[in-house]
């Protein structure tokens, strides 16, 4: 560290390109950095190869409806042992819808209450409390998923299950399900907080970023802080909120151990026209269903049908990742974004 | 009720009526007098009530509206304004002048407690706003009466109609339609001189425009409020002579309406459109009197010498 | 005005000021109260968490709990401790780290010194965000898809007929690092990256080549990024369920495999606080939530003691570059 107090002499060494160690070590970096990228490429590959005859025996139907999923995985499950007899038959949409609704919910939960909460970090928490905000965010972002599951299933599932089912309710639906507070309101109110630290953190940085004489500008003209902030601030970073809620749709998605633990684990789709019930019906996204089965993995065409879950999660994901670091990258170059 | 609310006489000002007429409006008015608790003591009570003073305190801004007494502002240690008191009347343009770094931004930024937003800035003395200690008003309320422009233009990132209706469709507490917008837009580009230049695009971006052009949108933008004191800062420093020319000549005729504060380096634009001049040296009003005086009798040296261009 | 000189230090005013009339409207003010009741709601739910978990901790944990191993029961009190748990995210977290620290940083270089082609170098950031966006469940069974090769066995959990299960603390510690790579790029990259240009040429002014000037001058000085980065990809190992729960087995107490020492429980199988907390709980087959309370509350103080590090390091190793 010495070396960095002498002075500059004045004259840059511009390029090393003829030192053999120089490119060596440039090349063994650059090698070990492009093996990321052929890893994931290895990754989606080989997950899709492993879960091509899911797909090549169900056809498009795999992604819609029909039966009781959880009925077709335990026959998948129960295959003959020989290759030729292998049973294949899955309509996974229950678990699609499980996942796509779970993660919406949670997502647009979590967008409004990430806004607003960055606004009163940065512009209006008082100076202790803002010192104390911005660690307990850290805090809850570091908490594990399984220390939320347990939780929700020692704490929020018999909260609801108490607090919000009536009878009418559970014999209502009695014929198809039990309701017994492990539901879709559970898996979404933990998902919410779970997701909440990532687009807070984006945001916030973001917020900080909004050059202080546009919020000067719009004072000065008389309008309140709150209106300034909202009209001026929040508007110029809503591509920073769109990029926190993609990366977080990204989280969503991928989240197992907890869904599994709060959501019922029940491959059914709540049904949207079912009113208020519908929150307090369980399901399965697609990552706890993959957890469910893990024990099941060797069996083959029920292996091969988990792959094919773990096929769309992951090419979801890296597309919600993917677009999310696109969508703050070109916020870098207007200078007003999270990094 | 004799007793109107601030924002109830503010509504009359937007909707065409030039603020001075609120003496009328307001004249039948008992004057009642809300003690002001001396500068040191708690203001929330009075805070309360200091919408019923605006009416009571009336005849006091037919002349002088700001009051600024023994002002100091310190960013750290570096004081940048040292006990300046000046006055800002209506209906004349006071200018004030001095070299770089002087406090003169540091001093407008006070009138309006813009410089509160400042973390580090510290400010003493009083700022008056008709007879009303500015510190026991609602900021918000002060600065919809005290309109600034900023040396830096800063448009914020919409289209050039969106940027001048800002300040109409988010200060009161309903927002106007375009429709009755679009006038008084017009009228502020027009007032700004830079109407001809935006009248066929004002959907586009306000970014996309030139430094001058952007410089005199937020004139515009600070104009289409209308201010009762307009606080200018630098208001022409990029701007060409024609377009300069308009807006000296928009700041004319404003004055009879209400009370304006230029800072301009161009000591002839001071004697072309300012009554007071303030001349800053590091931080203290040097000189302060009737142009005249300033530019033709000095009585501080240092005022002489830079209004002869031997400094600064 | 005799009070017009009394010093009045801006901040200290404003505050308790009314708000006048007119200037905030209805939604103005609901605006504000839904961002402090946010604000707040955030503070409560660190905190009931944390209190709920501490109250179960206190009643439940003890030091009995804390060495002994798991066995099975029937009966709450007959199921043992979490010795074994305890081991396994020490192992696994040492094994995680141990693979994606070098990597990392070295990641971290090579997009910060050299970065050419800069599309590739694109690319490769682009894929380091996917990493953290990518489901730990589908990363967890693709590790399973390659130690399930025989060529794998070496570092596998293997049945008596030769069967590789894919199972193994190796297996979970490669898939693990991957899991805490983009972390350690993370902080080295911002480390990196805020050392001045003025630094590295004055290295090389003294005649130092690039290679060089990154392992004498370079390294040295992001060393509190790489910890934080490091420090942070270690509290998502310590964290991570999915990963343990497919790659490690179900197995509560370690089952090391093999003869020799150290290597034998890293072939095996076992478990970590998360899978302990898991299997536990309701949702698992242990069924006996206050060992599974205990366990989080000892997850839950590594995290915060993780945090408090994270805290520390990267206050002092702030440098200002004169
Ligand atoms: N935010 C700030 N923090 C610290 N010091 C400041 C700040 N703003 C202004 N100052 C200092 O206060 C002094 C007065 O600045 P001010 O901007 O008022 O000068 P000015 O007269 O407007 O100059 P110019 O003619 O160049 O615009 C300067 O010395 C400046 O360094
Ligand atoms: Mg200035």
């Amino acid at each position: 560290m010495s070396s960095l107090t002498y002075e500059a002499t004045g004259i840059p060494v511009e390029s090393e390109e003829a030192d053999p160690v120089n490119r060596r070590v440039e090349l063994l970096l650059g090698a070990l950095a492009s093996s990321v990228l052929l890893f994931i490429a290895g990754m989606i590959l080989f997950t899709l190869f492993k879960a091509w005859p899911s797909f090549a025996a169900n056809g498009l139907a795999w992604f819609g409806a029909g039966g009781n999923v959880d009925a077709q995985l335990t026959d998948i499950f129960n295959s003959p042992a020989d290759p030729a007899d292998y049973i294949y038959k899955l309509r996974a949409w229950p678990l699609i819808w499980s996942t796509i609704l779970i993660s919406a919910l949670s997502v647009l939960l979590a967008t409004f209450i990430a806004v607003f909460s960055s606004i009163f970090i940065v512009h209006f928490a008082p100076g202790p409390l803002q010192k104390l905000i911005e660690p307990v965010v850290k805090y809850l972002a570091a908490v594990p998923s399984v220390v939320y599951g347990l939780i929700g299933i020692l704490v929020l599932v018999p909260w609801i299950n108490s607090t919000f089912i009536t009878e009418e309710m559970r014999s209502s639906v009695a014929y198809v399900i039990q309701l017994d507070g492990s539901s879709v309101m559970a898996g979404v109110m933990i998902l919410t907080v779970m997701i909440l630290p990532i687009m807070i953190a984006l945001i916030v940085d973001s917020l900080r970023a909004v050059p202080l004489n546009w919020r000067e500008g719009a004072l000065a003209l008389g309008v309140n802080k709150w209106r300034a902030v909202r009209t001026v601030s929040v508007r110029a970073i809503r591509p920073a909120i769109v990029a926190a809620a993609v990366l977080a749709t990204a989280r969503a998605l991928g989240e197992a151990i907890m869904l599994a633990m709060v959501t019922g684990s029940i491959g059914f789709a709540p049904n949207p026209f079912d009113g208020f019930l519908f929150f307090m019906e369980p399901s399965r996204p697609l990552a706890p269903s993959i957890l469910d089965g893990e024990e099941g993995l060797s069996v083959v065409p029920f292996g091969e049908t988990m792959y094919a879950f773990g096929f769309i999660l992951i090419v979801s994901c890296v597309f919600f990742s993917f677009s999310g670091w696109a969508i703050r990258q070109s916020l870098g170059r207007y200078s007003i974004g999270a990094r | 009720m004799g007793i109107e609310s601030a924002d109830e006489v503010h509504d009359r000002t937007e909707s065409g009526i030039p603020p001075i007429k609120r003496i009328v409006v307001n004249g039948e008015m008992p004057p009642v007098r809300v003690s002001q608790g001396e500068a040191n003591g708690a203001p929330t009570h009075i805070a309360e009530s200091f919408v019923i003073d605006q009416g009571a305190m009336a005849p006091a801004w037919t002349e002088e509206r700001m009051k600024v007494e023994s002002l100091g502002v310190r960013f750290d240690r570096k004081e940048a304004v040292k006990d300046v008191s000046i006055e800002v009347n209506s209906g004349e343009v006071l200018a004030l002048i001095g070299p770089s770094g002087c406090g003169k931004t540091t001093l407008l930024r006070s009138l309006n407690k813009l410089v509160d937003l400042t973390p580090t800035a510290v400010r003493s003395g009083r700022i008056m706003l008709d007879g009303q200690d500015t510190d026991l008003m609602d900021d918000t309320l002060l600065r919809k009466k005290v309109g600034m422009l900023f040396q830096q233009p800063n448009p914020f990132p919409m289209s050039i109609f969106d940027n001048v209706a800002y300040g109409l469709r988010e200060r009161g507490t309903k927002r106007p339609g375009k429709k009755e917008l679009e006038p008084i837009v017009v009228d502020a580009l027009e007032r700004a001189g830079i109407w001809a230049e935006v009248s066929d695009n004002l959907s586009h971006p306000a970014l996309s425009l030139s430094g001058g052009q952007q410089q005199r949108l937020c004139i515009a933008r600070s104009l289409a409020v209308r201010p009762e004191v307009l606080l200018l800062d630098e208001p022409c420093s990029a701007l060409d002579p024609i377009s300069t020319a308009i807006i000296e000549e928009t700041i004319v005729e404003l004055k009879s309406e209400i009370a304006i504060v230029i800072v301009t380096h161009n000591l002839q634009q001071a004697e072309r459109v300012a009554d007071q001049v303030g001349f800053m040296y590091l931080g203290d009003l040097v000189e302060y009197g009737s142009v005249e005086q300033v530019f033709n009798a000095p009585m501080a040296e240092r005022t002489k010498d830079y209004v002869r261009g031997d400094f600064g | 005005m005799v009070s017009g000189k009394s010093r009045r230090p801006i901040k200290a005013r404003g505050s308790r000021k009314v708000r006048a009339r007119g200037v905030w409207s209805i939604g103005d003010r609901v605006g504000l109260t839904i961002a402090w009741a946010t604000g707040i709601f955030l503070c409560l739910v660190a905190f009931s968490v944390t209190i709920y978990l501490a109250l179960k901790g206190v009643q439940y944990l003890n030091l009995d709990i804390l060495i002994s191993r798991p066995e099975a029961g029937t009966e709450q009190s007959e199921t043992g401790g979490i010795l074994d748990p305890m081991i396994g995210t020490l192992l696994l977290t040492i094994l995680g780290t141990a693979i994606a620290a070098p990597i990392g940083v070295g990641i971290a270089i090579w997009l910060t010194e050299y970065g050419r082609p800069s599309l590739l170098a694109r690319f490769v950031e682009a894929g380091i965000e996917m990493l953290v966006g990518a489901p730990s469940i589908a990363l967890a069974i693709f590790g399973l898809l390659i130690f399930q090769n025989s060529f794998m066995a070496p570092f596998s959990f293997t049945a008596e007929g030769g069967a590789v299960f894919g199972r193994s603390f190796f297996a979970a510690g490669a898939i693990m690092s991957l899991i805490a790579l983009p972390f350690v790029v993370g902080g080295t990259r911002e480390a990196l990256n805020s050392i001045p240009k003025h630094v590295r040429e004055a290295s090389y002014a003294l005649g130092k080549d690039q290679a060089s000037t990154i392992r004498r001058v370079l390294l040295p000085s992001a060393r509190s990024g790489i910890a934080t980065g490091t420090t942070l990809g270690m509290a998502q190992i310590i964290g991570e369920t999915a990963v343990v729960v497919v790659l490690l087995g179900a197995s509560l107490q370690l089952a090391p495999e093999g003869a020799i020492p150290v290597l034998d429980v890293l072939k095996g199988t076992g478990s970590t606080l998360t899978s302990y907390v898991y299997q536990n709980s309701p949702a698992g087959e242990g069924k006996a939530p206050e060992k599974a309370y205990a366990a989080a509350f000892v997850l839950l103080l590594i995290v915060i003691a993780l945090n408090l590090f994270v805290n520390q390091i990267s206050k002092r190793g702030r440098h200002t570059w004169g």
